[in-house]
């Protein structure tokens, strides 16, 4: 890893923050990039992939901050990725990614809002950032309220698919050293958004454990789920078969 | 040209009778004929002859079904492209076609014809796309072999339809090629920076060059001679040029882009030719053309299966979203096909 002198470089708990923030929207983008050609509509061709490219745009930037972009990306072991484990899960049908994307957004916002609100480096691309995941936070919100409110068939998938992924929701709220932030009020405030959306949408908020067995939250700690090593898979391969060249 | 002019005013002085009906029906020609002569616009509301309307519905939805199956072949390499800045490209261009797509769609349902009715064509195979994206990407440097010639023979095609008589298609074309061009810029610089590389990347290039070139000269469509729609597309000003011009234009700017590039093009015959002023190149492969056409090439299939797979599999969210608009606004609801 080469740290040049960014204000990571001076901060070493900042520059693993923005590694694992950086992580997360790498593989969210990475997943969400598999969507082109198959989404069901146009339009969500054109939304999946508006949200893939903020994302995208935010990792490289979160990613510069701890290093250099394409070395982390793709010179790193899975071990040695820091992303929580809902943004690696399979992408399933249309409602396992707008459940996921719900999470996620939700999340995303809320921590943006309070980087933006605060002092550190992060503040200026938080700013940004949350501008970008608000719409986010729209479009999942909005489709989780068609799929749970549309058809019979859509308001099973859309519940099979919010329980699938509930367990890997308590891994967001882990304390991430150097940002300063209160993650019990940002649980708390995720919680309630969250309810709210599916209340709205006619879908019971699932009762399951919100950790699972990994209680540790092993994502931030470089502990994956299966999946995740077939997408760095295909993530890495090119660039890893040609050393050092330049694209 | 304006709605409700000379076509109007016949339609009301003289319905019923045989005589009537033909002298109408002349001057509602004679206005488009003028109107298409004074290189004026069509318009939605404006009266067209009946072939006109529906050689522009087979051409903008050909064009519309082209953007939507063209996302394939460079999707393909959206998960493995090889560094963050050329993946964010590359899916800001996938992206910029889906909405090329509903651009074009949507003007072709000036016409008449729905978005649903069109797809369920291209999903039936009735009707086609362009023949391209029949092959395959196979290499990284593909990427950029599409940007380059893909996309460049793509502009020579479109830039003449910016002034094509069909308004609401020439208004289309004025940002689809402002993004191609940008397309094609980002493709010519990551084959440079393949060709600037590594040995391993120039091979690669190469490669990709060699298997790109012919496929895009076949772009423009059938030989002058072979071609059915041509004289009557430019009759109407639908179209500007002939595909033999169109392809002669595309060959005479590429030559020394791929020189600038330092890549050859795989055609022993092409040379300069000082009297014509243009560059000669070797005889096209039309049995191979007329195969992919057919249904015969080698992604046709995958490509097909892979449309009506995405359509298939989103059904049931379509039809969550039509029910949804249905309970929440009283509206009919959106697409349901």
């Amino acid at each position: 890893m080469t740290t040049t002198d960014t204000a990571a470089a001076t901060d070493p708990a900042l520059a693993s923050a923005a590694l694992a923030l950086g992580d997360d929207a790498l593989v969210l983008a990475q997943r969400l990039g598999e969507w082109a050609g198959n989404a069901p509509v146009l339009e969500e061709e054109v939304a999946l992939a508006n949200i893939a490219l903020d994302l995208l745009g935010q990792a490289r930037v979160l990613l510069s901050l701890a290093g250099d972009e394409d070395e982390l990306a793709f010179l790193r072991e899975e071990r040695a990725f820091r992303n929580v484990q809902l943004v690696e899960q399979p992408n399933g049908d249309f409602a396992h990614t707008i459940a996921r994307q719900l999470y996620f957004s939700t999340y995303q916002r809320l921590l943006y809002a309070a980087l933006a609100a605060g002092d550190t480096p992060l503040a200026g691309l938080a700013a940004k950032a949350v501008k970008e995941v608000a719409y986010h936070q729209d479009h999942a919100e909005h489709w989780t309220l068609r799929l749970g409110d549309g058809t019979e068939e859509s308001h099973r998938r859309m519940r099979t698919a919010c329980e699938a992924l509930w367990r890997y929701t308590g891994e967001l709220f882990q304390p991430l050293d150097g940002l300063g932030l209160d993650t019990t009020a940002l649980e708390a405030a995720w919680l309630d958004s969250v309810t709210a959306v599916l209340t709205r949408a006619g879908l019971p908020v699932p009762t399951g454990s919100r950790t699972g067995a990994w209680r540790a939250g092993a994502g931030r700690q470089g502990l994956h789920t299966e999946h995740f090593g077939r997408l760095l898979a295909e993530m890495q391969h090119l660039h890893r078969s040609h050393p050092g060249a330049t694209w | 040209m304006t709605a409700g002019t000379a076509g109007t005013a016949v339609t009301a002085e003289a319905p019923g009778t045989h005589a009537a009906d033909a002298a109408a029906q002349a001057a509602r020609e004679a206005v488009f004929d003028a109107a298409v002569a004074a290189d004026e616009r069509i318009e939605p509301r404006d009266w067209m002859p009946e072939a006109y309307r529906a050689s522009l519905v087979r051409q903008i939805a050909q064009h519309a079904h082209s953007e939507i199956i063209g996302m394939q072949p460079e999707a393909n390499w959206i998960t493995r492209a090889p560094s963050l800045r050329r993946k964010a490209i590359l899916m800001a261009k996938v992206q910029d076609e889906a909405g090329h797509g509903l651009y074009l769609y949507s003007a072709a349902e000036t016409l008449g014809v729905s978005r649903d009715e069109l797809l369920d064509k291209l999903h039936t195979g009735r009707q086609k796309y362009s023949s391209i994206f029949n092959y395959p990407t196979l290499t990284w440097a593909d990427v950029g072999a599409i940007g380059w010639l893909v996309d460049g023979a793509a502009i020579t095609n479109q830039v003449p339809l910016c002034r094509c008589s069909y308004g609401p298609y020439a208004r289309a074309m004025v940002r689809v090629c402002k993004e191609e061009s940008f397309h094609q810029r980002q493709g010519y610089e990551a084959l440079l920076a393949l060709s600037r590389g590594t040995e391993a990347q120039h091979a690669m290039a190469q490669d990709a060059v060699d298997r790109w070139w012919w496929p895009s000269l076949m772009m423009f469509g059938p030989p002058d001679d072979e071609s059915t729609h041509t004289a009557q597309a430019m009759a109407w000003k639908i179209k500007r040029h002939t595909n033999d011009e169109l392809r002669q234009r595309f060959v005479d700017i590429a030559v020394p882009q791929a020189e600038a590039l330092g890549l050859t093009l795989p055609d022993p015959d092409l040379k300069w030719n000082e009297e014509r002023g243009h560059y000669d190149f070797g005889p096209i492969d039309w049995a191979e053309f007329w195969d992919v056409l057919k249904g015969d090439g080698p992604c046709n299939d995958q490509r097909i299966t892979k449309r009506r797979q995405a359509h298939e599999d989103g059904a049931w969210v379509r039809e969550a979203a039509a029910a949804y608009a249905r309970k929440h606004t009283g509206q009919p609801g959106e697409a349901q096909a």
